[in-house]
């Protein structure tokens, strides 16, 4: 029913049997999804496909609302070669958001100063001392090639920046933790073509650092960023494949009717 | 015919519209020109700043009224502002979803309730309550019949106003800015504290001075509880004065043209206070409903 291929490379997080209910109503299921290491996986499909909620199990941000039910495991593998799973009710949701970190489809930066929205999980984190947060800070700004644009003004509000560089500071402000993933949600849906360009570049870039899973509407999009892709329908992951295999020879019909623009 | 319709209708709205402006001038102009004898006599400042109110020598000031007035609404909006912003946070984020109608209309029935049941109140509950038990705690003796008591029972007064606003910015706060403070591994009271609040201090702002353009006017609860003596405290367990507690007491028995003047030279007064305080919190409303 499903093609998933078989990932050679070492895996970051593996989604293993995964059913998700919201209330009485199965929106996921039966979902299982290898993610490699440091590279770029996209999840396409229709809206309403279950693609966003997929993407919010991964750093469990459905707990914020009653009425969820996670079943199966999501394994995150980490550097240090410990495995935990990311639904087990007794781990420490907050620690592991801070290694999961999350973008959202419109620019959220914190009504504060450029400064202290990229600090902001470096301070929940306990870093007080101040090199170190400037120094951090900076960093984050550099990966996040904002820093030029920014660093005359970063006792500025947030509010002053762009769309564009809204985005960028809040991919600055998750990255500034290191994560060991990232998630994007429609990263760039709110953007225009120049700044969508640059965030895409962004994101190639920053796979050196961590494993990058986005979710987008737009398929060229993840052609054009993304090593693996995944193409959801009703819930369901129906061909997990490396992007260009699935672009150029899809295994399963309903990928190829989407794909070619049949639907969705 | 259309027309004359249309314009009809627009000019009976614009004056039902000018009707509430005019209404306010002239409460405006009626009391200026009723205190103006009490200004001719002793001057605006002078009265404002005078502690001696002396019917039978016929020499008025306001200072003792206009200071409690000042103090216990300032009183009564540091004791409101944390229990209010609490019920706030609480209803908005804490409180679990099927509690949060029971809950808000408990506090909005707060607002239902007539001014003069909360004096009754607090002349036989809240009044021996504070004689007995927070007098002590400083060291003070009291009747209850004090500055204090009468704060404590504005401050009960206004909690629902500021609370019900706060929720309602709360609410407002779009759901992916917390998100994202959450994505951070912020736990709820990070959140709160340094995303929600800074988010929605303007409002808050606004809600507290609202609260406090309510407090300063508020007469029929205080009343039962000032004390009306005219002088200034020197502790807050002492009673004291309020414009409204002197208006309403004395403005059946003041028997020379002067008295009357100078009663509503402080009600002229009072309007000033409570209009720029009820301005101010309007810009700081408005000004974060353009930024939104």
């Amino acid at each position: 029913m499903a093609y998933i291929v078989d990932v050679k490379e070492p895996l970051r997080l593996k989604v293993d049997n995964l059913n998700f209910f919201y209330g009485d109503k199965k929106i996921l299921h039966d979902i299982n999804m290898p993610i490699p290491k440091n590279k770029v996986v996209a999840l396409i499909g229709p809206s309403g496909c279950g693609k966003t909620t997929l993407l919010r199990c991964f750093n469990r941000m459905h707990d914020l609302y009653p009425g969820n039910r996670y079943e199966g495991n999501i394994w995150l593998f980490e550097e240090d070669g410990k495995k935990i799973n990311i639904l087990d009710k007794k781990i420490d949701v907050l620690k592991l958001r801070s290694k999961i970190g999350m973008v959202f489809q419109k620019p959220t930066p914190f009504p504060m100063s450029i400064f202290d929205n990229v600090a902001f999980g470096l301070r929940l984190k306990g870093i007080k001392n101040k090199t170190e947060l400037e120094d951090r800070v900076e960093k984050a700004l550099k990966d996040a090639a904002l820093w030029d644009e920014v660093k005359d003004e970063l006792h500025k509000s947030a509010y002053s920046l762009s769309g564009g560089q809204q985005q960028r500071l809040c991919i600055a402000r998750a990255i500034a933790v290191e994560p060991e993933v990232l998630l994007l949600d429609e990263p760039t849906s709110a953007l225009d073509p120049i700044s969508t360009a640059k965030i895409e570049e962004l994101i190639v870039d920053l796979k050196d650092k961590l494993t990058i899973l986005i979710v987008t509407h737009n398929m060229q999009q993840a052609g054009r960023v993304s090593d693996y892709t995944g193409f959801m329908y009703m819930g369901k992951l129906i061909e997990f494949n490396k992007t260009k295999e699935m672009f150029i020879s899809p295994k399963e019909k309903l990928t190829e009717k989407y794909i070619t623009g049949r639907f969705g | 015919m259309k027309k004359i319709l249309d314009n009809f209708y627009k000019y009976l709205t614009l004056f039902a519209a000018i009707f509430v402006i005019l209404i306010v001038l002239g409460i405006f102009i009626s009391l200026y020109l009723n205190s103006k004898l009490a200004i001719d006599t002793f001057g605006f400042i002078k009265f404002a700043l005078s502690k001696v109110w002396n019917p039978s020598k016929e020499i008025y000031g306001g200072l003792p009224a206009i200071f409690g007035t000042i103090v216990s609404t300032i009183l009564a909006l540091l004791i409101a502002t944390p229990i209010a912003l609490g019920i706030g946070i609480f209803l908005s984020e804490i409180c679990p979803q099927k509690f949060k109608n029971p809950f808000s209309t408990a506090i909005e029935l707060l607002a239902a309730i007539p001014s003069i049941i909360y004096g009754m109140w607090a002349l036989f509950f809240l009044a021996p309550f504070v004689s007995k038990y927070i007098a002590p705690l400083f060291g003070a003796h009291t009747t209850g019949i004090c500055i204090f008591t009468a704060s404590l029972v504005l401050a009960i007064m206004i909690i629902p106003y500021i609370a019900a606003i706060v929720r309602d910015a709360i609410d407002n706060v779009p759901n992916v800015l917390k998100e994202s403070a959450y994505g951070l591994g912020a736990n709820k009271y990070e959140v709160v504290r340094h995303v929600i609040l800074p988010y929605t201090k303007t409002v808050i702002l606004g809600a507290i001075i609202l609260a406090l353009g309510r407090a300063l006017g508020e007469t029929m609860a205080v009343t039962f509880v000032m004390g009306n003596v005219f002088k200034i405290p020197q502790s807050l367990f002492e009673p004291g004065t309020s414009i409204t507690v002197k208006i309403a007491n004395e403005f059946n028995e003041a028997y020379t043209d002067l008295y009357t003047s100078s009663l509503f030279l402080l009600g002229f007064i009072l309007f000033i206070m409570s209009f720029a305080f009820i301005s101010l919190a309007k810009v700081f409303i408005l000004k974060r409903k353009i930024k939104a």
